[in-house]
């Protein structure tokens, strides 16, 4: 693993750099693609994972990573802060690949996934919510507006750590709930044929989360919405 | 076709029991075993928790804690090389295909890998992630991958000529590369439909890294040298990888 960094180290010139990714790529072409021909030769035809994963661009977190996906098994969205913003914002690459993936592709599982030391997190607890900013940041982050007000309402007396931790979930399940707000989602969900995951890793401490949205519960709440899970578990 | 390699499966196992005594036990064994196995996945529904459970613990196993410095540098900062465009295909990963490992490729994925021009209201997601990755992270390439049979560039090609679509989102999103389609549809009407969608991917990355320098910031960079714009094409169905600097010329300010 050293040693990959510091090869990526010396591809600041041009040519390296394209051996450096020529290099790879022939490694993966001949130690998995050539060695499943016929998984591969599969996955040319047709796709057809079971989840659609949704999260953070941070380059720490790629879930084919850390969870392990192997071609063909996760359609993925990246974004900063893996954001899902609701229906009424309109369109936006997030929802163009939602309906992507939950009506042509019909997966069965949509796993949003956070994690610590978010910066676009970060940026949404510390940013003035008075003011229009310039920043494309911020006009994104504010997507999680309303899981910094929740974060400040139940944690606002703890540090700034404390609360980007907290808010790191909150958004999580504030995305959860706009998933929801997608008419086609919420129609599968209700229909059992879509079950929908909120995850945490925490690569301070090497941990991952993970929840379940409890679905019925959720509409019957009248009080606003209000994420209301089931099936938690906690691996380290 | 699976039948044709499970026949000569079971031949060459057959040859190589013949050729090599004492092998019946341990292959009697391991047929046991992958039997067990193959009952069990063909009985049991798709279980998507234990999926990412045992993914997690492999990753946590293998990788994690095999490279302690690297994972505690991690934990406190990333300062990643790259910036990578990838599609959200699941068939795509750059973290498969060109191996990136964590903490080395700051990743957007979005349908049909594009990068939309300038526009802080309608597309701040993509912004957002480009203005992190060059004024903070400082990364010092931006690669834009395509790939073949690219569900989106498939879905652009196919939008009808008076433009009436039938998705809420998708095709609104796709349109975004229409430069691409425009001049494929120009350039290339003598190929099928498919040959043409297989230039437009191409032509799509191009036209991505295009939208790239309406970004003041990005400009910046790249005038300054401290960042290089790339374009690739992963082709799953022939097995091939191709990747190309980006050509432009940036014209100075006309004077005042």
């Amino acid at each position: 693993m050293g040693n990959k960094m510091e090869s990526l180290d010396k591809t600041d010139q041009g040519l390296d750099f394209f051996e450096e990714l020529k290099h790879r790529f022939l490694c993966f072409k001949k130690q998995k693609y050539l060695e499943e021909p016929e998984h591969f030769q599969a996955l040319a035809n047709a796709q057809s994972p079971k989840f659609m994963v949704i999260a953070c661009a941070d380059s720490r977190v790629c879930p084919s990573n850390i969870l392990g996906f192997q071609p063909g098994e996760a359609f993925m969205i990246r974004n900063v802060a893996n954001l899902v913003p609701p229906v009424e914002n309109g369109p936006s690459e997030t929802n163009a690949a939602l309906e992507f993936a939950v009506n042509t592709l019909e997966v069965e599982n949509i796993l949003v996934i956070g994690h610590s030391s978010c910066a676009g997190i970060e940026a949404l607890v510390s940013m003035r919510d008075d003011v229009n900013s310039s920043s494309f940041v911020e006009n994104w982050v504010a997507n999680g507006k309303v899981a910094k007000l929740r974060t400040k309402a139940a944690a606002g007396h703890l540090s700034f750590y404390q609360q980007c931790k907290h808010c790191e979930k909150e958004s999580i399940n504030h995305s959860l709930l706009n998933l929801l707000t997608y008419p086609w989602i919420e129609d599968r969900e209700r229909k059992g044929l879509l079950s929908i995951h909120g995850g945490y890793y925490d690569f301070l401490n090497c941990t991952f989360e993970k929840w379940t949205i409890d679905f019925k519960r959720s509409s019957i709440e009248k009080e606003g919405p209000k994420c209301l899970v089931k099936n938690r578990s906690f691996w380290c | 076709m699976a039948t044709d390699s499970c026949e000569d499966a079971i031949a060459e196992l057959q040859k190589l029991l013949s050729e090599k005594c004492g092998l019946e036990t341990l292959a009697a064994a391991k047929i046991k075993q992958i039997t067990a196995e193959l009952e069990k996945t063909g009985s049991e529904p798709f279980d998507a928790v234990e999926r990412i459970k045992s993914g997690f613990a492999r990753f946590k196993t293998e990788k994690y804690e095999k490279n302690p410095a690297l994972y505690d540098e991690l934990a406190k900062r990333q300062s990643p090389k790259f910036m990578v465009f990838a599609c959200s295909d699941s068939r795509v990963c750059p973290s498969h295909i060109l191996d990136f490992q964590p903490g080395e490729a700051f990743m957007v994925r979005n349908i049909a890998n594009m990068v939309p021009p300038y526009d802080q209201t309608k597309y701040s997601g993509v912004g957002a992630a480009i203005e992190y990755a060059v004024l903070h992270l400082k990364v010092e390439n931006i690669v834009v991958i395509g790939h073949s049979c690219c569900g989106g560039i498939k879905g652009l090609m196919s939008i009808p000529d008076d433009g009436t679509t039938a998705s809420d989102f998708i095709e609104q999103w796709v349109q975004i590369c229409l430069p691409a389609k425009s001049k494929v549809k120009t350039e290339n009407s003598g190929l099928t439909f498919q040959e043409q969608c297989t230039n437009c991917e191409k032509e799509a990355v191009n036209v991505s890294l295009g939208n790239l320098l309406t970004y003041p910031f990005v400009r910046e960079a790249v005038v300054k040298k401290t960042l290089a714009l790339k374009g690739a094409h992963y082709d799953f169905v022939n097995g091939s990888f191709e990747l190309w600097s980006f050509d432009y010329n940036l014209c100075p300010p006309l004077p005042a």
